[in-house]
């Protein structure tokens, strides 16, 4: 295993959607490991390096609130584009009130965690200079500095980070029935080399710790 | 047109008087708010929605500057003639099929370019556009107590109603506002997405002069008096940046003033700070309005 990190990662709100739940938006109770990724890449990431969550500290209790919005229901159809390219003119809008459709999204309020994470090498490029990598985030990450903003699940709920190099803090769930369950079937990620296929994993909070399995664990299931 | 070299946070202060700034679907149409602290509420794509229309307003039928996501009221006849005539059915390729037709998009539509969009194509190849600009929700300074104000109006709408009341022909309705609140926008604008979709120095201008603008355009029998009251702007002299976004925006602190006893009903009732003091270095702050 190369170099591990810690980031500190916090936000007013999140919404790590529930895929079976999908019409009207579920989060999961804490960050998935695929959102977790999805953040350390926001700030580092290169096709030679591939990183991997390795356990989630979930600091602040769970708490949810609902936000209801006005959506459009449709998406781009790329045939119209292509067909308005090809003849050069055309109409090319959404009518975002003739399309609409009231989504409800159930939010998670008042988030913070710890990522502990690591990365291994793709076998691509330099992947094997560990200590570039690992210094490249670290800076990054001490500084501030991101590629794009990372956010908690939705890009409108953008997150504050920050290097966390001293000890992780405790859990502020206060009760311990809260704190150690079993948070059921969880999305672990999508695996898109194989067709987008999505993989679960059993989640277990423990003292607000959730251990992550490593890829290719008998854990991970899909 | 390049795209942007440097990345960007900015804070808008607006404010509403007698007004819904935002109301909740699922509250019907009460203004938004958190119901544990009743701070306010408005959410990313309602603001989103004012950029996209002041954008069309001020742009009109300009080549690039087309809106994708329309508000069925801007009737304009969206004839966009001098396409560039590339012909995308010579290419094979589906991958490369996808990529013209996300520049393209990209070329002629400023909200594309700016929040991006997801095209859906027939594979699995997703045509999808991050954009580089990034808002979250926007949240009052102080609680927010909405009133509920009921109206009348004199005359109904079918003759059924009328013959109900004898021809009284009275409605009565309602309309939620808050009389006063100041709100508080943070965004983002990342420059590597800006290089993906080509916004440029030029776009984000014009996304600064519709956040200062947008509001003048937006009046309407709900929204009472709305008005952008200050635009913060941190550019970072590189493309990754050099400072942690919360840092800057806790530069910028507004607080009611201390002689304000009870509510606050107007923004001289606030003050704005702006630590200029305490701007890292590789930042320089702009003040837009």
């Amino acid at each position: 295993m190369s170099f591990g990190i810690k980031l500190r990662v916090s936000g007013d709100f999140a919404c790590f959607s529930r895929p079976e739940m999908k019409v009207e938006r579920v989060s999961y109770d804490v960050i998935t490991p695929s959102a977790a990724r999805g953040i350390l890449e926001a700030i580092y990431w290169k096709p030679a390096i591939r990183w991997i969550i390795d356990r989630i500290h979930v600091i602040n209790p769970i708490r949810f609130t609902n936000f209801r919005r006005n959506e459009v229901e449709n998406k781009i159809p790329f045939n119209n584009i292509t067909k308005t390219m090809k003849r050069g003119e055309g109409q090319l809008v959404q009518f975002a009130d003739k399309e609409r459709q009231q989504r409800a999204s159930m939010l998670l309020r008042d988030v913070e965690y710890v990522l502990e994470a690591h990365f291994e090498a793709t076998g691509t490029g330099d992947g094997g200079n560990t200590g570039k990598h690992a210094d490249i985030f670290r800076r990054r990450a001490e500084k501030g500095q991101c590629f794009h903003r990372p956010y908690l699940g939705c890009r409108e709920f953008p997150c504050d980070f920050a290097l966390l190099t001293g000890d992780t803090p405790a859990t502020r769930i206060s009760s311990p029935a809260e704190s150690t369950r079993d948070l059921g079937f969880m999305l672990w990620d999508i695996d898109f080399a194989h067709n987008n296929t999505p993989m679960f994993f059993h989640a277990r909070m423990e003292n607000g710790i959730v251990d992550i399995p490593q890829p290719n664990s008998s854990e991970v299931l899909s | 047109m390049s795209a942007l070299e440097n990345r960007y946070e900015f804070t808008l202060l607006f404010d509403v008087e007698n007004g819904n700034p935002n109301g909740d679907p699922d509250a019907g149409n009460m203004p938004r708010m958190d119901p544990e602290t009743s701070i306010g509420l408005i959410s990313d794509v309602c603001m989103k929605r004012k950029i996209r229309n002041y954008i069309s307003l001020a742009k009109g039928e300009e080549q690039g500057w087309n809106i994708y996501v329309q508000e069925s009221s801007v009737l304009s006849e969206n004839r966009q003639g001098a396409y560039d005539s590339e012909d995308v059915s010579k290419i094979k390729d589906k991958k490369e099929k996808t990529l013209k037709a996300r520049d393209w998009m990209c070329r002629n539509f400023f909200d594309v370019r700016a929040f991006g969009a997801v095209m859906s194509t027939t594979t699995n190849n997703c045509g999808q556009v991050r954009g580089p600009v990034q808002l979250s929700f926007s949240k009052s300074i102080d609680p927010i107590f909405p009133q509920e104000i009921s109206i009348t109006r004199m005359a109904v709408e079918t003759a059924k109603e009328a013959e109900k009341q004898d021809g009284g022909n009275r409605t009565m309705g309602r309309k939620f506002l808050v009389p006063y609140a100041l709100y508080r926008l943070d965004g983002y604008v990342s420059a590597p997405f800006a290089q993906q979709t080509g916004f440029s120095d030029e776009d984000l201008e014009m996304l600064w002069t519709s956040l200062v603008n947008m509001f003048d355009q937006d009046h309407s029998a709900s929204r009472g008096k709305m008005s952008a009251r200050k635009l913060v702007v941190f550019r970072h002299d590189c493309k990754l940046g050099n400072a942690p976004a919360q840092k800057l925006f806790d530069l910028i602190s507004v607080n009611k003033k201390a002689e304000c006893e009870g509510p606050a009903r107007a923004f001289a009732d606030y003050a704005i700070e702006v630590d200029a003091a305490q701007v890292p270095q590789g930042v320089e702050l702009l003040e837009k309005l």
